[in-house]
């Protein structure tokens, strides 16, 4: 037993004395557990964007090491510890989850490296604990709920009943959506995350509260399993559903290949959609599903933006990564080529951008995707901007 | 003292290992591995905390995590009121009162939890102490304040003098040396009148009772200085890791922490240790095997597999392995050989 | 107070109470009869799903799924009792939650292997798909009644099963005293296999029958398995009433706790902190019931008469 960790520990030793000229991207997201759907999607999107780069920013030679949070937040900080302290990465992004988002910025950012969110955008990240080396190529939680609401004032909604997981993204998503939404919020489930996937006492009550709308955030697995009790119990003409990050790229063949034909003209919030027409965005859907077979999930959209947000920092000091301060600068300008298309950073570097309504449709094949429907907002700034000392 | 015998040799190299190898670590610019070390280490603490009473006592003791969170969070409610205000009486960044609030909680949990715990016998007693174990967990769940589900960082490590927990190393002295400690209260616990009383219970307790021992009195202490080991642990823990979350609490930590008793042999000293080291260092280790698996076969198969993160196979397999083959945990091999 | 409401959340609960029961009356027999501790049980739970799951499509039809995977499961549970369980008969309970530890790992990640981590949605026959009205207001998903019925039935031939057939005296004698089985001269390994393999199926129904409400995914059975655990003990070792009564009581607090909890907690505190409260609260009852009841009872509500 002994022999073989000595041997293990030497074998590291030796591998970190040999380094070329490369910029390291530590990459955390979930590997294992049923959270790995979208850890492996994002996963696919970053090994394309790094072989489109032919495994170079400028000069520099990618290293990507991939860190597995296990879905839990304290598995997820050590996995960007062992990042940080053993592979001694330039850059650490990702980070499916806020909960393990919160668990880890102090590791990165203690450490003085960036830290780019590929997806969470807990409150406090953008307001009080914001930072200058903290970036994010997706959005502040509330943003999408809080288009929603507008979408549910547009459509003359008066009230809504909502159930989401109790952890830090779900209590966004609802205060995003109360903030926006005019009309009369009956009530209120927070649930058990991520264990809890039946949830039959959840729509009787809201059923029973005669909301005219049910407002629901569940990523992952657990959307998949709301939308089919929804159906089953049903809801749809008496209580219709308005989801954000409930329906992807991720669940829809699955939807499909269940025969599950309610989802279709389903209706969501999102910065983004594979139909956006920017060459970016173009390309990258073509090359995904060229290389995949199936559309790009939004998280894999995150996670392409991320690393073209790194090389753009790379390129702009030449692959000298001292100068944290030209890194910086270049990111913050959001020069980069994003599959959203153009945007700009806000004071507390979190994208402000278009939210748009999209549609599950079938395409010309008969996949199930989806297509946007109107643009919400323009150029929205999260409301947590203001709590951010940074200028 | 006289003679070592071979496990009390195997004992000495191993604790010998584990005091120098950090600093070796630390010197050839390895901080992760001091990392991996403290967590084996501060790990090992409540394990050996859990031997007195599943080792010894025979009690099968399935919420020790509790003891471990209380533990944590009691260095972290302190620390986060004296950062962001709130509840005075409480605000620290003291150390000794943060360890002192750490083994008095944790304590008074033992020994209320115990007192109830204790009527039962068997896996009744397991499940019992899981149940209290849940209660906790759902307990700090349950507060909005420090996060509920998302956990709470804590950006100040406790104060003490002279020494600071910021640097790992130091942190990594304290845990090992509080380690040494807790083998040393855990032998002497063992081998004195109580611990006899302690032992003659677990092999047959009406004997006990009939001798006259209030046997209850006896485990239930037991139970108390088993928790507030288990809670010392968890002040080292929340400092060393700087975030908490329920999870530590879960059912399925308790788990671990078991069967890194059993896996490394319940019932002797450096058992726990071993079992905590194999427990921490198997997933480096397996991972790295298979990710060479993997390179292996990447130009048989055109590409890589993704094998690393399939290594629960092989460590499930060697968990089944251990118990159809080897008796008494890994120091069940090593006495074998010793033979 | 919406006595619909309430009616429905107790509709609800005994439902979720039959499945835990299913999963429950497998691992009181294996643990009465075997006295060994399966913390793997729940894994039989997940292989039910997902071997339906994959059925499900190959057949195209859930029901002649649930048919053919329910003698899969059982053949699934036998080997595994020949291959490790059948060498742990003899050690500690200890060394059982040790080596299922272990299985729990292989078999999760072997499934993850086989069926990938994305999950299987499972669709069901239209008829099944849709809703049955019990009265004025009271709506409630077919597929749900669906479960309450065969968990009924299944309940009901298992009391059939061991209070009134040669294998069930076996059963109940062997719960009570395993060495007087024996003594008897009856095959004890093929009884233990026997056993062993109906609990996988029992398990494995469950799994099937909650799959098309939440899908078959990895590392399902974990998440039950140690409400089973809670079951059990609280209704006895080795004791089938006693798993009944436990697994509806806890089906109900659970499903009630999540309903009026947080209404509940509103009156007394804001609505914020009650909705953080509420579910943990809910979360810890079934915990609090089990330690009020080994308090009172430290063998469970129906604790087998000799041991």
């Amino acid at each position: 037993m002994k022999k073989i960790v000595t041997a293990a520990l030497a074998a590291t030793m030796l591998t970190s004395i040999a380094q070329a000229a490369e910029v390291k991207i530590g990459f955390v997201t979930t590997l294992t557990t049923g959270g790995a759907v979208i850890g492996n999607d994002q996963k696919k999107a970053v090994d394309l964007a790094i072989k489109q780069m032919g495994g170079k920013m400028g000069d520099l030679d990618v290293n990507l090491i991939y860190g597995d949070d296990g879905f839990k937040p304290e598995t997820g900080k050590q996995a960007t510890d062992k990042l940080l302290k053993q592979d001694n990465v330039d850059f650490v992004a990702g980070y499916i989850w806020s909960n393990v988002l919160l668990a880890s910025r102090k590791s990165v950012l203690d450490a003085g490296k960036f830290l780019i969110s590929a997806n969470a955008g807990p409150g406090p990240v953008a307001g009080k604990l914001c930072n200058e080396n903290f970036f994010s190529t997706s959005w502040q939680n509330d943003q999408t709920p809080q288009a929603m609401g507008e979408v549910l004032n547009q459509k003359g909604v008066k009230s809504i009943y909502i159930i989401a997981p109790n952890y830090a993204a779900g209590k966004g998503m609802v205060a995003g959506v109360k903030s926006t939404f005019k009309g009369e919020v009956l009530g209120t489930d927070m649930t058990k995350w991520p264990t809890q996937l039946d949830f039959s006492a959840e729509l009787a009550k809201a059923k029973a509260s005669g909301a005219e709308g049910l407002f629901i955030f569940y990523p992952g697995k657990a959307g998949g399993a709301f939308m089919k009790q929804y159906q089953q119990a049903g809801l749809k003409d008496s209580l219709p559903l308005y989801t954000v990050f409930s329906v992807d790229a991720l669940s829809l063949p699955k939807f499909q290949a269940a025969g599950f034909t309610d989802v279709l003209g389903s209706q969501f919030t999102q910065f983004w959609d594979p139909t956006l027409d920017n060459p970016q965005n173009n390309k990258f859907v073509a090359d995904f599903r060229a290389a995949y077979g199936s559309y790009p999930s939004f998280y894999a959209a995150q996670a392409y933006d991320s690393m073209f947000l790194i090389k753009s920092a790379v390129e702009a000091v030449n692959g000298d990564l001292t100068d944290m301060d030209g890194m910086r600068a270049a990111m913050k300008s959001a020069s980069f080529p994003s599959v959203r298309g153009e945007f700009t950073y806000g004071n507390n570097n979190m994208p402000i951008q278009n939210f748009y309504l999209r549609e599950v449709v079938a395409d010309a094949d008969g996949n199930w995707t989806t297509k946007i429907v109107q643009t919400v907002f323009e150029a929205h700034q999260d409301s947590y901007a203001k709590d951010c000392p940074l200028k | 003292m006289g003679r070592l015998s071979a496990i009390g040799w195997v004992t000495l190299v191993f604790m010998l290992a584990l005091a120098i190898l950090p600093p070796i670590f630390m010197w050839t610019g390895q901080p992760f591995y001091v990392d991996l070390t403290t967590r084996l280490v501060v790990l090992a603490i409540a394990a050996v905390g859990l031997n007195i009473l599943l080792g010894f006592g025979g009690l099968v003791s399935f919420g020790h995590a509790a003891f471990i969170g209380i533990g944590a969070y009691a260095v972290g409610i302190p620390a986060y009121h004296a950062t962001w205000g709130g509840m005075d009486f409480i605000a620290s960044y003291n150390g000794f009162f943060q360890l002192a609030l750490a083994l008095a909680a944790s304590a008074l949990f033992a020994l209320v939890t115990g007192a109830i715990a204790l009527r039962t016998k068997g896996v009744y007693f397991l499940m019992i102490t899981m149940a209290f174990g849940q209660m906790a967990y759902y307990f700090f769940l349950s507060l909005d304040i420090y996060g509920g589900d998302d956990g709470l960082t804590i950006d100040v490590r406790s104060e003490l003098p002279l020494i600071s927990l910021d640097n790992p190393l130091t942190l990594y002295l304290v845990a090992y040396v509080s380690l040494v400690v807790a083998m040393f209260i855990k032998h002497t616990l063992v081998n004195s009148r109580f611990g006899m009383v302690l032992q003659g219970a677990k092999g047959n307790n009406e004997r006990m009772v009939t001798l006259g021992f209030n046997t209850y009195k006896y485990q239930l202490v037991a139970y108390v200085i088993s928790g507030s080991i288990a809670g010392y642990a968890g002040f080292l823990l929340g400092n060393f890791t700087t975030f908490i979350s329920p999870d530590m609490l879960d059912w399925t930590r308790s788990g671990e922490l078991m069967f890194m008793v059993i896996l490394g042999g319940a019932s002797t000293v450096l058992g726990p240790v071993l079992g905590s080291s194999i427990f921490i260092l198997i997933e480096e280790v397996l991972k790295g095997v298979m990710g060479w698996f993997d390179g292996l076969l990447e130009p048989l198969i055109g590409r890589e597999l993704g094998l690393e993160v399939y290594w629960h196979l092989p460590f499930g397999l060697m968990l089944i392995f251990v118990v159809l083959f080897v008796r008494g945990g890994l120091m069940g091999l090593l006495k074998r050989r010793g033979k | 107070m919406d006595y619909t409401l309430l009616f429905l959340q107790v509709l609800n609960g005994v439902q979720l109470g039959l499945l835990l029961f299913l999963v429950a009356s497998g691992l009181t027999l294996v643990f009465g009869i075997l006295d060994f501790v399966n913390l793997a049980h729940g894994s039989l739970y997940m292989i039910g799903a997902f071997v339906c799951a994959s059925l499900t499509f190959l057949f195209g039809n859930f029901l002649l799924a649930v048919l053919v995977a329910l003698p899969i499961t059982g053949v699934v549970g036998f080997v595994i009792e020949r291959v490790v369980a059948r060498n742990l008969y003899d050690k500690d309970h200890l060394d059982h939650v040790l080596a299922t530890f272990g299985l729990i790992l292989v078999i999760d990640t072997l499934t993850q292997i086989i069926w990938g981590v994305e999950g299987i949605a499972v669709p069901l026959p239209a008829w099944l798909d849709g809703q049955v009205q019990l009265f004025e207001g009271a709506v409630i998903p077919s597929f749900r009644l669906l479960i309450i019925g065969s968990g009924l039935s299944v309940a009901a031939g298992l009391f059939w099963l061991v209070n009134y057939t040669r294998l069930g005296m076996l059963i109940r004698a062997g719960a009570s005293n395993r060495t007087m089985v024996s003594a008897l001269g009856i095959d004890i390994q093929t009884l233990f296999a026997l056993v062993f393999a109906l609990g996988a199926m029992l398990a494995g129904l469950a799994g099937m029958l909650i799959s098309p409400i939440t899908e078959a995914s990895i590392g399902m059975g974990n998440q039950i398995i140690i409400t089973t655990f809670v079951v059990i003990i609280v209704g006895g070792i080795g004791s089938m009433k006693g798993a009944f009564i436990a697994a509806i009581i806890i089906g109900l607090i659970d499903t009630l706790g999540r309903s009026f909890l947080a209404d509940i907690f509103g009156l007394v505190m804001s609505a914020d902190a009650a909705s953080t409260a509420a579910p943990a609260v809910s979360g810890m009852m079934i915990f609090i019931l089990m330690a009020v009841v080994l308090a009172l009872k430290p063998q469970g509500l129906f604790p087998p008469k000799v041991r």
